[in-house]
């Protein structure tokens, strides 16, 4: 029990007023940028990096976190009232939640996504607390190979088993590792394809391939599409309390959410997309009134709102104690702590367990703010709506071009910015999904040292790599999730998560 | 999927397939030419190798699937698109021409209001430099960023 013991002291540095801060403006900002479509957490994250760098590393990353956690909260909001998610979590919600407002009982709708995204969090954040230095002590033995191994798992669960199309979801993560080629390789200290440009000799900067594929490459497609698509916000008619009944018919599949949520978030499958269709499912199978499904059955908003926020939790339990990213959010994280010289994994628990506690205890304060954020000021943040969308792309370029140029301050990086901006636009335009794209970049460079330090470890043979039962098995995994979703076609139907 | 009809070969997916060969032909002259040799086990040209080998058989499924794919992107509004690119070519231009981060980011601000259909010219050009003049002093200022001087920047 001495995380126990560590927890209560993370809860004394979250409860430090700059740190409450910190992790009032991350939640703020969170459910912003959940309500307002097609900007979702990992952008806005990716937006932020390049202005807090030189901010407190703690404060910053309890401000990401509030970010992750409110994107998922506010989502709901949008895909409830507007019949368009938020963010790509939230696409199972518009469903039902749709449905209901359109038949005067937004409010209900809302209040059981609220709840329930706060009971999931909850549970699954204590599971963070507790499972997380468990995993740590196994990980603090992983060798090299292991984590080759898990890379492996990584990649091809983030790019082949659940996207639309494996060849699709593979080209993205082509193009990531390609991209993570690029510069000087650290052993050796070999260039590689830099051609002679010396921005591109320290590497692709993950802020601005972050920033330019999800922040440009959104504006962009919007902007080739917004013509043809117009959708106007559902008033919130009636009580926003939920009856007796609402009650009854949502704490089991609040529970059942979280349980789905939580592990599949936890493990390499990444994305909190493939929970939210299993949660819907499995409520459409187990409720007492089937036929009210797609009529606006409230356990269809009840269990995947649940589910998206519970996955959340669990992507945190492998991106901190493995540095393992699962989603493009967890990614884009995972640059954050980089950018202050920290890197996620067992050590982080080891050398600065303050901060990776303190991380923790925000979560749990950060979720006590976003219930009462999004139930009784529910009605605020229905006005974001109407924010004229021309000034709001409009000021999302200028925020997100200005990101990259005062971190970086040159035009070759903004030109490489508007580049990637191109390529996400295209790669919207095709359906190829970009998460892949984010983690390939950041884990191809640490797969590849992986494996090298292994085989140095061999001198040279590749046996190694089977011989440790941990990596023989990791690697079987992940050859069998690569082939998997040729052999079943069934699969294809879970669509890559982005945020 | 259906099977391959009359109508041949989706060209997207033939024009992807090809552009990944060349990138792939790329990547393995770029390691190819490498110098330095690992000691023991794989150098830095390895991976290098394998992503050239991974991006071809991609490419290749590209050529296949370019006979199998039948979706269509659906309509596109091309001149929005070209508001947005020229929003970010002003700033990318102000940039280079050492106009400064205000006046980049107001016309970049004014082209992309556009490309989303304002026409009211004169208050968007007043929004966006309000804007821009509010990060620029907020981040070089209080943050200590800093972002791009130009004549005007100079005047704080």
């Amino acid at each position: 029990m001495e995380s126990l013991a560590f927890l209560m002291q993370g809860f004394g540095t979250a409860l430090d007023p700059m740190n409450l801060a910190f992790a009032a403006i991350g939640v703020l900002l969170g459910t912003a940028v959940g309500v307002l479509p097609g900007i979702g957490p990992a952008l806005t994250v990716a937006l932020l990096l390049p202005i807090t760098f030189k901010l407190d590393p703690g404060g910053s990353l309890i401000m990401f976190a509030g970010i992750y956690y409110g994107g998922m909260y506010g989502g709901s909001t949008t895909a409830i009232l507007l019949n368009t998610p938020g963010e790509s979590a939230s696409v199972v919600t518009a469903l039902e939640g749709n449905q209901m407002a359109r038949r005067g009982r937004g409010g209900p709708a809302l209040a059981t996504a609220a709840i329930g995204s706060f009971v999931a969090t909850l549970i699954a954040t204590a599971g963070l607390a507790f499972f997380a230095p468990m995993l740590v002590k196994v990980a603090i033995q992983f060798g090299p190979w292991d984590y080759f191994g898990l890379m492996l798992i990584a990649f091809v669960t983030v790019s082949a088993t659940f996207g639309s199309s494996p060849l699709r979801g593979l080209t993205s993560l082509g193009l990531g590792l390609w991209l993570g080629l690029v510069g000087i390789d650290q052993l050796t200290g070999q260039t590689r394809l830099a051609f002679g440009v010396p921005n591109l000799l320290d590497g692709i900067e993950v802020t601005t391939l972050a920033v330019g594929l999800f922040a440009l490459g959104e504006a962009l497609h919007v902007a080739s599409r917004h013509l043809f698509s117009d959708e106007k916000p559902i008033a919130i008619k009636g009580s926003v309390w939920m009856s007796r009944e609402d009650w009854k018919r949502s704490w089991k599949p609040w529970l059942r959410g979280t349980a789905i949520g939580f592990p599949i978030g936890a493990l390499p499958a990444g994305g909190a997309e493939i929970p939210t269709f299993l949660s819907y499912t499995t409520e459409r199978k187990l409720a007492a009134k089937p036929e009210e499904f797609g009529q606006g059955a409230i356990e269809g908003v009840a269990g995947p709102e649940s589910a998206n926020n519970a996955s959340a939790a669990g992507t945190l339990v492998p991106l901190l104690t493995l540095g393992l990213p699962t989603s493009a959010t967890a990614a884009v994280m995972l640059a954050g702590f980089q950018q202050y010289n920290l890197q996620p994994g067992p050590l982080l628990f080891v050398q600065h367990p303050d901060l990776v506690w303190g991380l923790v205890a925000s979560l749990f304060i950060a979720n006590v703010m976003l219930l009462i954020l999004n139930l009784p000021l529910v009605g605020l943040w229905v006005r974001l709506l109407k924010i004229p969308l021309p000034w709001l792309y409009a000021g999302i370029l200028v925020f997100a071009c200005m990101g990259t140029i005062a971190a970086n301050p040159s035009v070759v990086e903004l030109m490489m910015l508007v580049a990637f901006g191109v390529l996400g636009f295209l790669m919207r335009r095709y359906d190829y999904p970009i998460a892949p794209v984010v983690v390939g970049l950041i884990l191809g460079p640490m797969a590849d040292s992986a494996l090298r330090r292994s085989l140095q470890m061999s001198l040279g043979d590749p046996m190694i790599l089977l011989q440790h039962p941990g990596s023989a098995i990791m690697i079987a995994i992940a050859a069998i999730a690569l082939v998997a979703p040729f052999a079943f076609k069934g699969l294809a139907r879970f669509r890559q998560d982005e945020d | 999927m259906s099977t391959p009809t009359a109508k041949g070969l989706h060209k997207p997916t033939l024009v992807i397939g090809i552009a990944l060969f060349a990138l792939a032909f790329i990547t393995w002259r770029d390691a190819s030419a490498m110098q330095i040799r690992a000691t023991y086990g794989m150098g830095a040209d390895a991976a290098s190798y394998f992503v050239a080998l991974f991006l071809a058989v991609m490419g290749a499924g590209h050529l296949v699937a370019a006979f199998r794919w039948q979706d269509d992107p659906g309509p596109t509004d091309w001149k929005a698109v070209g508001w947005v690119a020229l929003g970010l070519a002003s700033l990318i231009a102000a940039l280079w021409f050492g106009a400064g981060f205000i006046a980049g980011s107001t016309l970049l601000f004014v082209f992309t209001a556009r490309a989303f259909g304002r026409r009211a010219w004169l208050a968007d050009l007043a929004l966006g430099f309000v804007l821009s003049l509010g990060i620029f002093l907020l981040f070089n200022k209080l943050l200590t960023l800093s972002l791009p001087m130009g004549p005007l920047e100079r005047l704080f």
